[in-house]
């Protein structure tokens, strides 16, 4: 097995120097999501105006993958609709539930691409969706739930 | 050391295998489950081969063999563990050992007869709990030893309490007469903790617990597997251990129970094999081991373990122990020698030995989370159990929110170690912690 396949440059610089990491004010809607299997765990905040995601900003511990994944989230979807952060997510989901088949658009998944390796690991791919599983809960709580349907992280 | 591991290795096909790009395979989670060698696998073959039926129903031949084969192993494993079997045939009941489905549904079976009893009649009065009364476990408990005591006492009214875990691994007895007093009906707790390797000290608090006639119960999952252990010289009520963690198949638990009390002790699962009679109106009960073993047991698996015992007495339980001891001294030593790792649980003592710990040794890597350093270590053929453990509690109370643990089996050798602590100052290389601070403050 070659590390570096799952462990990116990518995701090892988003671990060591994570994006929008703090919990902030205000706040429409949040999430507590824990991994029962391992202990990590994201507290996630989402701030929606008018039906833009003005901020994402989160606190949590994990692994690399758990922690650099909810970095790698806050940059995709700070500044976008909640119906294109929604369409990131599925791309995001679909690319690591695919088992490494996935080919990973980089227009729609920017620096998410880089956790093509990790979804060959079916151990670690909870880890780098934990964040995502805030986020959809965290909008639902916001009001945006509709939009938030049709998303199945498991 | 006075243990062939070359020799014995050889029955375990598995270890010779290779992981991830041709990765000699190092096996250090047997605290989870352990490997099984081809006696055991052997037995299991043949006796589905041979003699496989539905046991303690029909009288047809391979009936007969196969209920001779099922309480043969209960006879084995019974002896294994210093207690009684009953009579051989398995009709006349007596016996101490109860076959489940593993040792967390051996625990709940206790734990649900004790709210059965609430509404079995006054004679059933000894297990009942109710309002004031207490429960007492440790935080060291695997969730398998502490869930079905919260939930027994939601259902009942009685109060949880439990003993506290020093900042070296031990547990804290310094309350001891706060915490068992003439209010506790119950007092559980593990033998050798799965995270910290600590073994407890059974007799003192077994002592204690008679003072006040609390049953307890004794969670030896971790400790049976590892060394010769005789429950009737510990002095304890009742006892758990799983199959799979000795050499064993899955889907086999053991139950020990002392006799006078599984004698006493209204049934947790009801239906066929532990009735005595049956009629529209109501239903009295067999005597133990078959009052709680309703429906068709797991019967090769019963067979496998009881090879599995023969196995474990064939190498010697003395042996096994001290090869293990061997291990885990240099594998805590070589762990703390390194720079940035923390042994959590008991480390290496002044004489340069460990003490009153086993072989499950777990650890933090300063700056690296532990999922990653098992993924190094995974990445170098090296298997290691990492998370919680099942013991959330035991790791919010230190601090940490996850350790990597590596844990010893009578097939481990001391290359084994060597791989191990190799490995972690790979880890430590990979995410560059030896060089620079981490830029995340990970616990």
């Amino acid at each position: 097995m070659q590390l570096e396949s799952m462990y990116q440059d990518i995701i090892l610089d988003h671990y060591k120097h994570p994006h929008g990491r703090g919990l902030r004010e205000p706040f429409d809607g949040e999430s507590f999501q824990v991994n029962p299997t391992c202990g990590d765990e994201v507290t996630l905040r989402v701030h929606v105006d008018d039906d833009t995601i003005t901020d994402v900003s989160y606190d949590g511990q994990g692994c690399s993958i758990s922690q650099a994944s909810v970095s790698v989230l806050n940059e995709l979807v700070v500044g976008n609709t909640v119906e294109q952060a929604m369409t990131t997510m599925n791309a995001f989901v679909e690319l690591m539930q695919g088992r490494g088949t996935v080919e990973p658009d980089e227009d729609v998944l920017d620096d998410g691409i880089a956790f093509a390796g990790v979804a060959k690991y079916p151990a670690r791919v909870k880890c780098a969706l934990l964040g995502w599983m805030a986020l959809k809960a965290a909008l639902a709580s916001a009001g945006a739930a509709e939009a938030a349907q049709g998303v199945e992280v498991q | 050391m006075s243990l062939d591991v070359a020799t014995l290795r050889a029955d375990f096909a598995i270890l010779t295998r290779t992981v991830r790009d041709e990765k000699p395979l190092v096996y250090l989670d047997s605290g989870a489950t352990s490997q099984r060698p081809r006696q055991v696998l052997d037995a299991e073959r043949k006796f589905l081969e041979t003699a496989n039926a539905a046991v303690h129903r029909g009288a047809h031949q391979l009936a007969e063999e196969a209920t001779d084969a099922y309480e043969d192993a209960r006879a084995k494993i019974a002896a294994f563990v210093g207690v009684d079997s009953g009579s051989i045939s398995g009709s006349a009941g007596g016996g101490e050992i109860v076959f489940t489905k593993n040792a967390t549904e051996g625990i709940n079976l206790v734990a649900y007869a004790m709210s059965n009893a609430a509404t079995a009649g006054p004679e059933m009065k000894r297990f009942t709990l109710s309002e004031g009364d207490e429960v007492v476990i440790t935080e060291m408990e695997h969730h398998a030893n502490l869930v079905p005591w919260q939930q027994l006492c939601q259902r009942t009214g009685a109060t949880l309490r439990w003993f506290g875990v020093t900042d070296d691994g031990r547990l804290d007895l310094s309350n001891i007469d706060e915490l068992i007093t003439e209010r506790t009906k119950v007092v559980a707790f593990t033998h050798q903790s799965n995270v910290l390797g600590t073994i407890n000290p059974v007799r003192q608090l077994v002592a204690k617990a008679r003072e006040v006639s609390a049953l307890t119960v004794l969670d030896a999952c971790q400790s049976v597997p590892h060394g010769p252990v005789d429950f009737h010289e510990l002095g304890v009520d009742f006892a758990v251990f799983s199959g799979h963690k000795m050499l064993g198949p899955s889907g086999i638990g053991v139950l020990y129970g002392r006799r006078e009390l599984l004698e006493a002790m209204p049934p947790f699962l009801t239906g066929g094999s532990m009735i005595e009679l049956v009629k529209m109106e109501g239903s009295t009960f067999a005597s133990p081991p078959q009052r709680f073993e309703a429906g068709v047991p797991m019967t090769s698996q019963a067979v496998g373990l009881g090879a599995a015992v023969d196995y474990l007495n064939s190498i010697g339980m003395d042996n096994i122990a001290k090869h293990e001891h061997e291990l885990t001294r240099a594998a805590v030593a070589g762990l703390s020698a390194i720079d940035g790792v923390r042994i959590v649980g008991p480390g290496i003592d002044e004489d340069g030995d460990v003490h009153d710990r086993g072989g499950a040794v777990s650890f933090v890597v300063d700056g690296v989370h532990p999922h990653d350093v098992s993924q190094v270590l995974d990445s170098l053929g090296i298997a290691v159990r990492v998370g919680h453990h099942c013991a959330w509690p035991l790791h919010r109370r230190l601090g940490i929110p996850a350790t990597v643990r590596a844990s010893f089996y009578l097939y481990n050798q001391p290359s084994d170690v060597d791989a191990l602590v190799a490995g972690v100052r790979e880890a430590q290389r990979f995410f560059g912690v030896t060089d620079e601070e981490p830029a995340n403050g990970q616990a």
